[in-house]
């Protein structure tokens, strides 16, 4: 399925190949929604421990850049890999925190039946989640601060604890790769803290963390590196590398003033 | 009469009636289970094109059997008819919603309204000949269960608990799609087969309970059952075995009747019992119905005024609106000429260190506090432990 790409004949002759075991490796990723398109010829590595920002403006292609690389999303072009392999033979590696508000919260389910989600990959197809697997959510629950909730029905919490519950769903996965789409939107100031926390906590276990983020102030502060996207790829990089004036003028453009562009590459 | 109608309902009215009504009995339980999945993915509109899409199936294996040599009245039959036409039906809704830019409604509602034509007009050719074994057919629109025999309340059973134990295996699979189809998806689910596979149960409740409960009517059997159980649990494992129990107890009470009075089709009177039982859940639930929702909404409104003028009494002020006023009045915190009273005095003085504590609380341990509105009248000595009503004191003087 591999794309014919335009390759210039200077190029060396493994220009598109993937990093060998990088943890993701999207290259040449064309997405398009009818006529427009909604990502251009992506192409960005993401390596082992690595906390990565995907940055944008509003309708850049962040959350579908996500939602393509774990196939939810049709692609007219690109190749995608999770260390090394195509995605659809990684998916144990890779665990997924969707938006908070692609959801339906008054399902018939408590925190913990939220979490047990997590599990069902080790759990099986058609056999039941047992008590060990409940104690198990539990655990993970703990990491979020959220051990106290176990029981709630998941309508009964704020947002920022929805969020931590979708957060303990994907550790429960106790997958290589997280993908975040916009985990820090609308969360109180204690769910923000327990994010970075629970992120860097999986870092120094080896895994690596990809989170769609909106606010350019904290990138500095969460993050390792970024990719600053808008429909195609802006730039991808340590952040320090990435958060230069002329990439967020070229991302942002006239959305951000002037002084602030500058103000956020300065802090970077 | 009305022991035979206990005698019905108590499986004393002789063997051919009890074996019926347990058939149908166990119809409403397998519609309660099944349907809850329908129901809680939001598609259980889809049960209605399933359902008159049936007909079609019906008329045309009733044809075939007759060209067959037969009398074209098999009840295994015509259901297999049925589900053949009312997999096609569901086929159609699927790629409308697929490939066109048509909500599922609009797609529903067209597959609805051609099969049950097509189904009319080949019913009504059916009509013109001169066999004799039509007049049965006319069951299958509002449903029976005078005409149903021994044998094929049987099938109805067995069939229903297959279904059954599909749906239960499934029920974490169902569950997780119903609520995170992309989380799902991540995994490396095949949405669409589970989906599928999800109607294809629905599609073989509607089959095997077309002739009992009728085309028309059998949707309720799918959707009511579920939706009264919803009033009831936040679990879905509970929700499951009371949708289970309210279909069953439907059908126990609609097949009873329909035996009894065999004018009387057996899917009204389902549906009438279903409905009792999801109007009683609508208004008496005790954590989602409507009464005792109103009721905890007048009494915290009560609370709220009550809090209210305590607090501007205690800034020296009269309480701000007529509701508070009252309250105070009729308390006793305030006397006849509007002044504060003695017990309106320490009434202020115990609302202002409640508020004081509550609000010491809520900056403290901010998301432990977010359940209880401090309005609500609730004194934090009766939700919090002593020794952290005590830190509190000590930290908000």
């Amino acid at each position: 399925m591999n794309p014919p790409r335009l390759i210039p004949f200077e190029a060396p002759p493994n220009a598109n190949a993937h990093g060998a075991l990088a943890p993701l490796s999207v290259r040449g990723l064309t997405v398009a929604y009818d006529e427009k398109p909604a990502l251009w010829d992506v192409d960005f590595e993401i390596s082992q421990q690595d906390l990565v920002a995907v940055i944008g403006p509003n309708g850049a292609g962040k959350s579908t850049m996500i939602k393509a690389v774990l196939g939810l999303t049709p692609t007219l072009a690109g190749n995608i890999r999770a260390f090394g392999k195509p995605v659809k033979h990684a998916r144990k590696r890779i665990a997924y925190v969707p938006q908070r508000t692609s959801v339906d919260w008054d399902f018939p389910a408590s925190a913990e039946d939220v979490v047990a989600m997590g599990l069902y990959g080790k759990i099986g197809w058609c056999r039941p989640v047992r008590r060990r697997h409940r104690g198990s959510a539990r655990e993970h629950l703990d990491r979020v601060g959220m051990a106290d909730f176990a029981s709630r029905q998941i309508g009964q919490l704020s947002g920022g604890q929805q969020q931590r519950v979708f957060l303990a769903r994907a550790l429960a996965q106790e997958a290589d790769i997280y993908l975040m789409d916009e985990p820090f939107a609308g969360v109180d100031a204690a769910t923000e803290r327990a994010i970075v926390d629970v992120m860097r906590d999986v870092r120094s276990n080896g895994a690596t963390v990809v989170c769609v983020h909106h606010d350019l102030q904290t990138v500095g502060d969460y993050f390792d590196s970024a990719v600053i996207l808008n429909i195609r790829r802006i730039a991808a990089g340590p952040v320090t590398d990435v958060f230069t004036e002329e990439n967020l003028q070229a991302a942002y453009g006239g959305r951000l003033a002037k002084t602030e562009i500058r103000a956020i590459a300065d802090s970077a | 009469m009305i022991i035979d109608v206990f005698a019905v309902l108590t499986f004393c009215a002789g063997y051919n009636t009890s074996v019926v009504l347990a058939g149908v009995i166990a119809l409403g339980i397998g519609g309660g289970v099944i349907g809850v999945f329908p129901f809680l993915r939001k598609r259980a509109l889809i049960s209605d094109a399933i359902s008159h899409a049936t007909l079609p199936g019906i008329a045309l294996a009733f044809l075939a059997g007759i060209a067959l040599g037969g009398t074209g009245r098999n009840l295994g039959f015509l259901m297999a008819g049925a589900a053949l036409t009312g997999a096609i039906g569901i086929i159609a809704v699927q790629w409308i919603r697929d490939h066109t830019r048509l909500p599922e409604d609009t797609a529903i509602g067209t597959v609805l309204s051609v099969f049950f034509g097509l189904g009319i007009v080949l019913l009504s050719h059916i009509q013109t000949l001169e066999s004799a074994g039509q007049a049965g057919l006319n069951s299958f629109l509002l449903g029976s269960t005078a005409a149903l025999t021994g044998g094929e309340a049987q099938l109805i059973a067995i069939a229903s608990a297959v279904a059954i134990t599909f749906a239960l295996a499934f029920m974490k699979e169902f569950g997780a799609i119903a609520f995170d189809e992309g989380f799902a998806a991540a995994q490396g689910w095949r949405v669409a087969r589970v989906d599928l596979f999800m109607l294809v149960l629905l599609l073989a409740i509607v089959a095997i309970g077309l002739k009992a409960v009728g085309l028309i009517l059998i949707i309720a059997l799918v959707i009511i059952p579920p939706a009264a159980a919803r009033f009831w649990t936040d679990r879905l494992g509970r929700m499951i075995a009371l949708s289970g129990a309210f279909g069953g107890l439907a059908g126990w009470i609609g097949g009873g009747v329909s035996a009894l009075f065999p004018a009387m089709p057996a899917g009204a009177v389902i549906v009438l019992a279903a409905a009792a039982i999801f109007t009683f859940s609508l208004l008496f639930a005790p954590s989602r119905g409507v009464v005792p929702w109103s009721f905890r909404r007048i009494r915290m409104r009560l609370a709220a005024a009550e809090t209210r003028a305590l607090l501007t009494m205690a800034g020296g002020y009269q309480p701000p609106d007529p509701l508070a006023r009252r309250i105070a009045r009729w308390r006793g915190f305030t006397g006849p000429d509007g002044r504060l009273t003695a017990a309106g005095a320490a009434a202020v003085a115990d609302a202002h260190r409640q508020q004081r504590l509550w609000q010491a609380y809520r900056q403290q341990h901010p998301d432990a506090a977010l359940p209880f509105n401090p309005l609500s009248g609730f004194r934090i000595e009766d939700v919090l432990s002593a020794d952290i009503v005590a830190a509190l004191e000590s930290d908000s003087v």
